[in-house]
C-alpha cells in the first residue's frame, strides 16, 4: 500500500502539475476572464453598496474607519425594501424582460427553423442577414424606431394616408414601444442558439417519427421542440438578462412610468449622485438574476442525473 | 417450391415504373417490381445507384417523379408516412435521444392510441425478442452500436406493420455480429411473418439472408432472382461482376444444338461449350462466363470437354480455400479457386507450375449483355 502510494504524487501535486501544464493554462483563461471582469468588479461594487454616502471624492465612506474598524452598513438594501418604488421597478423590469423574451422566442424560433431547414447554400446568407443589423450602431437603430413610431413617423402617416385612420396612434413613449425595441434589438440573440440547436437536429428523427405514426405537427411536439429545449433556454437567458438591466430603449422609447431598474440605477448614480444605493440597487439586480438561473441549473442537473 | 412463385400469388407490394429525379438527374429510373407476402427480399447495389431513394419512396418521405407503388392492392403512390402501414429501420437508426429504449419502443404505439397496459405488454415483448430487456430504462446514448441498432429494429417491429424496410441494417457492426444478428434477423422475420426489404451492399449479406434479390445498377433493376437464379445465372455482365467474382471468355457463336452452345473464343484459339437452352443466332457476340470455383485445377490433363493451359502466376492463401491466377498462353489471367482438402505443405499446385484448367459444359453460362 505504502510502496504504491509514494510513486503517486500526491493529490495537490497533481493539481500543481496540472495548473501549471499547457492545458491548465488554457483552461484557467476562462477563470481568469471571470476574476478580472466579473468577480473584482462584483467586489467593488458589493464594498460600495455597504458604505454610506457623503460629500466628497469619492462619494462614499470607505471601508475601513480611520481607526481601522470596519464600517459596513446595510442600510442601503433595507432602504431598497421601504421605498416601493424600487420593488416596482424591478417587477416591472422583470414584466418587460419577460414578455419581450417571449415575443423573441415566439418570432426568432420559426425563424431559426427555417433557416435550420433551408439548403445549405443560402444558409450562412440567411444567419448573415440576421446579424446585419450589427453593422450599424444600436444607438441609431433605436433612434430609427423613434422615427418609425413618432406621431407624425412612418406607421401613422401611412395609416393616415391610407385612410385607416384620421388620428396619429400614440406608440412612442409607451411599454408597447418599449416591447418593440427590446424585441427588435436582441432578436439575434434568440435566433442564433436555437439555430444551432435546431441545425444539430438530424432530419432522420422527424422522419422517423412521421414514419411511426405521427403527424407533422405532433412530430414537431414531441421531437423537435424537446431537443431544442437547450437552444431555447441558452437565447431566452441572452435576452432575458440584459434586457431586465436596459437602460437605452426604455429611456430613449418609454414614457414617463414606464419605470425600469436600469433607469433607476442611472438616477440614483447620476441625478442624487447616492453611489451607494445605486451599487445596492446593481447588486439586488444581480441577485434576482442569478438566483433563479442558479435554482434551474440544480434542476436541470437532478433531471438530466434520474 | 417456393411460395412467391406459385402462379396464382398475389404481389403484396408492386412497384410500376418508378422514375425519382433530382434536377435532370434520376436516382431511381424506371423499377418496375413484385414483392410477395412474408418474402425476406434484398435490394442490392454499390453505392450510389439509387437504394435509400427507392426505399425512401417506399416510406412516402419522397413522392415518385413518375410511377406507382401499390400496398396490398391500394395505391399508396401520395400517402403520407404517418398513413403507411409500413415501418422504416434508418441506416443512422434514427433512435430518439431524449428518451429511453423503452418509450422509443413504445412511441409509435402511443401515436396509434394503444391502450396503457397493451402498449407495455408488446413493449416488453418485442425487447424480449432482441434480447434488450434488462436495457429498457437506458438512454441511447449508453448503448453499444449494435444494441441501439437492435432497439431500433424492436421500434419497427412492435407495430407490426405489413411491410418493414431496413437500410443497410447491419452496416455498422463487426463481422461475427454482423452474422450473429443476420441469423436473428431471419429468425425474427420467420417468428413474426412480416415482410422485409432489406438494402445492403454487401453480396454476402444479401445471400445468406434473402428470399430474393433485385441486383440494381445506377437506378434500374439490372436482375431480380432468389440468390441461386442470381448466382448461377445472372443475365448480365454487370451482376455476374457484382455477386462473387467470374471469368470472362468473349467470343461468337459456332454451333447450336440440342442444347449446347459451341463459342468460338479467338483469345484462346479454341472452342468452349457450354449447355445453355438459349436460341442464339450463329456468329452472334456472346461472353462464356466461369466462376473460379466451377474451375478445375491439376498438374495432369483433364477429361472435360471444356480445357485450357497455363501457369500458376499468384496463389492467394484464404484459410479454406486457395486463390489461383493463371496465366493462359495468351496472356489472359484466369481466377481458379479450390478448396484446401490437404495441408498446405502438401500442396499439388505451386508458384510458376504449368497447369491444366478444365470445366463441365453445365458449369459455364452464356452472357449476350
Ligand atoms: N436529395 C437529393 N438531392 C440530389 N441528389 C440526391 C438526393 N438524394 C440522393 N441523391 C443522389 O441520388 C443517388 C442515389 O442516392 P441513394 O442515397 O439512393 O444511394 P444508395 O444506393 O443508397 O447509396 P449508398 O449505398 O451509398 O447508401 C446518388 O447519386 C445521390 O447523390
Ligand atoms: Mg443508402
Amino acid at each position: 500500500m505504502s510502496g504504491a502510494a509514494s510513486e503517486e504524487p500526491s493529490g495537490s501535486g497533481r493539481r500543481r502539475a496540472f495548473w501549471l501544464s499547457g492545458r491548465g493554462l488554457v483552461s484557467s483563461i476562462p477563470y481568469l476572464w471571470l476574476l478580472l471582469f466579473f468577480l473584482l468588479p462584483f467586489a467593488i461594487v458589493l464594498k460600495i453598496s455597504l458604505a454610506e454616502p457623503i460629500i466628497a471624492q469619492p462619494p462614499f465612506t470607505p471601508l475601513f474607519g480611520p481607526d481601522g474598524s470596519l464600517q459596513a452598513t446595510i442600510d442601503n438594501f433595507l432602504f431598497l425594501l421601504e421605498d416601493s418604488l424600487y420593488i416596482v421597478a424591478y417587477l416591472n423590469s422583470l414584466k418587460i424582460a419577460g414578455i419581450s423574451t417571449l415575443l423573441c422566442l415566439l418570432i426568432g424560433y420559426p425563424m431559426a427553423y427555417g433557416i435550420a431547414r433551408s439548403p445549405r447554400a443560402i444558409r450562412n446568407i440567411l444567419l448573415l442577414l440576421v446579424i446585419l443589423p450589427f453593422w450599424t450602431s444600436f444607438l441609431l437603430r433605436v433612434y430609427a424606431w423613434m422615427g418609425i413610431l413618432r406621431n407624425n413617423g412612418l406607421i401613422n402617416n401611412l395609416l393616415m394616408w391610407l385612410g385607416v385612420i384620421d388620428q396619429p396612434i400614440q406608440m412612442m413613449n409607451s411599454d408597447f414601444a418599449i416591447y418593440i425595441g427590446i424585441t427588435y434589438s436582441y432578436l439575434p440573440f434568440m435566433i442564433l442558439p436555437l439555430y444551432a440547436a435546431l441545425e444539430r437536429l438530424s432530419p432522420d428523427l422527424v422522419e422517423a417519427a412521421e414514419d411511426l405514426g405521427c403527424r407533422p405537427w405532433k412530430a414537431f411536439l414531441t421531437i423537435t421542440l424537446p431537443l431544442s429545449v437547450p437552444g431555447i433556454i441558452a437565447g431566452s437567458l441572452l435576452v432575458f438578462i440584459p434586457a431586465v438591466g436596459e437602460f437605452v430603449i426604455p429611456s430613449l422609447l418609454g414614457g414617463p412610468d414606464s419605470l425600469m431598474i436600469g433607469r433607476v440605477l442611472w438616477d440614483e448614480f447620476f441625478g442624487n449622485r447616492d453611489w451607494p444605493v445605486a451599487s445596492a440597487v446593481a447588486i439586488a439586480l444581480l441577485l434576482v438574476l442569478v438566483i433563479p438561473i442558479m435554482l434551474f441549473q440544480r434542476m436541470n442537473l437532478r433531471r438530466e442525473g434520474a | 417450391m417456393t411460395k412467391w412463385r406459385k402462379p396464382d400469388e398475389v404481389p403484396f407490394l408492386r412497384l410500376e415504373g418508378v422514375v425519382k429525379r433530382f434536377g435532370d438527374f434520376a436516382a431511381v429510373d424506371g423499377v418496375s417490381l413484385d414483392i410477395y407476402r412474408k418474402e425476406l427480399f434484398c435490394l442490392l447495389g454499390g453505392s450510389g445507384c439509387g437504394k435509400t431513394t427507392l426505399l425512401r419512396m417506399l416510406a412516402g418521405f419522397e413522392q415518385p417523379t413518375a410511377g406507382r407503388i401499390y400496398l396490398d392492392g391500394a395505391d399508396i403512390t401520395e400517402a403520407p408516412p404517418y398513413e403507411r402501414p409500413i415501418n422504416m429501420m434508418f441506416q443512422s437508426y434514427a433512435l430518439f435521444p431524449h428518451m429511453s429504449v423503452e418509450s422509443n419502443v413504445a412511441f409509435g404505439l402511443k401515436q396509434d392510441g394503444v391502450a396503457r397496459v397493451e402498449i407495455r405488454r408488446r413493449v416488453a415483448e418485442a425487447l424480449e425478442l432482441v434480447q434488450l430487456g434488462p436495457l429498457a430504462k437506458r438512454r441511447p446514448h449508453q448503448l453499444s452500436g449494435g444494441q441501439r441498432q437492435r432497439v431500433a429494429l424492436a421500434r419497427c417491429l412492435v407495430k407490426r406493420p405489413k411491410l418493414l424496410l431496413l437500410d443497410e441494417p447491419l452496416a455498422a457492426l463487426d463481422k461475427k455480429l454482423r452474422e450473429h444478428t443476420q441469423f436473428e434477423l431471419m429468425n425474427i422475420q420467420e417468428e413474426v411473418g412480416i415482410t422485409f426489404i432489406v438494402v445492403t451492399h454487401d453480396q454476402e449479406e444479401a445471400m445468406s439472408l434473402s428470399t430474393r434479390i433485385a441486383v440494381m445498377d445506377r437506378g434500374q433493376i439490372a436482375q431480380v432472382g432468389t440468390p441461386t437464379e442470381i448466382y448461377e445465372y445472372p443475365k448480365s455482365r454487370f451482376t455476374a461482376n457484382f455477386i462473387g467474382s467470374i471469368n470472362f471468355f468473349d467470343g461468337k457463336v459456332a454451333r447450336s444444338e440440342e442444347g449446347e452452345l459451341t463459342v468460338t473464343v479467338p483469345d484462346l484459339g479454341r472452342d468452349l461449350h457450354v449447355r445453355s437452352t438459349r436460341q442464339l443466332a450463329i456468329g452472334s457476340d456472346v461472353s462464356v462466363a466461369v466462376r473460379p470455383e466451377k474451375i478445375v485445377i491439376s498438374r495432369d490433363p483433364l477429361d472435360l470437354p471444356n480445357s485450357v493451359r497455363g501457369k500458376v502466376r499468384d496463389l492467394g492463401y484464404l484459410g479454406s480455400v486457395s486463390v489461383y491466377r493463371v496465366e493462359l498462353e495468351n496472356g489472359a489471367l484466369i481466377k481458379v479457386s479450390a478448396a484446401n482438402t490437404r495441408h498446405s505443405a502438401e500442396r499439388e499446385v505451386d508458384w510458376d507450375d504449368e497447369v491444366y484448367l478444365g470445366w463441365r459444359a453445365t458449369s459455364a453460362v452464356v452472357l449476350t449483355e
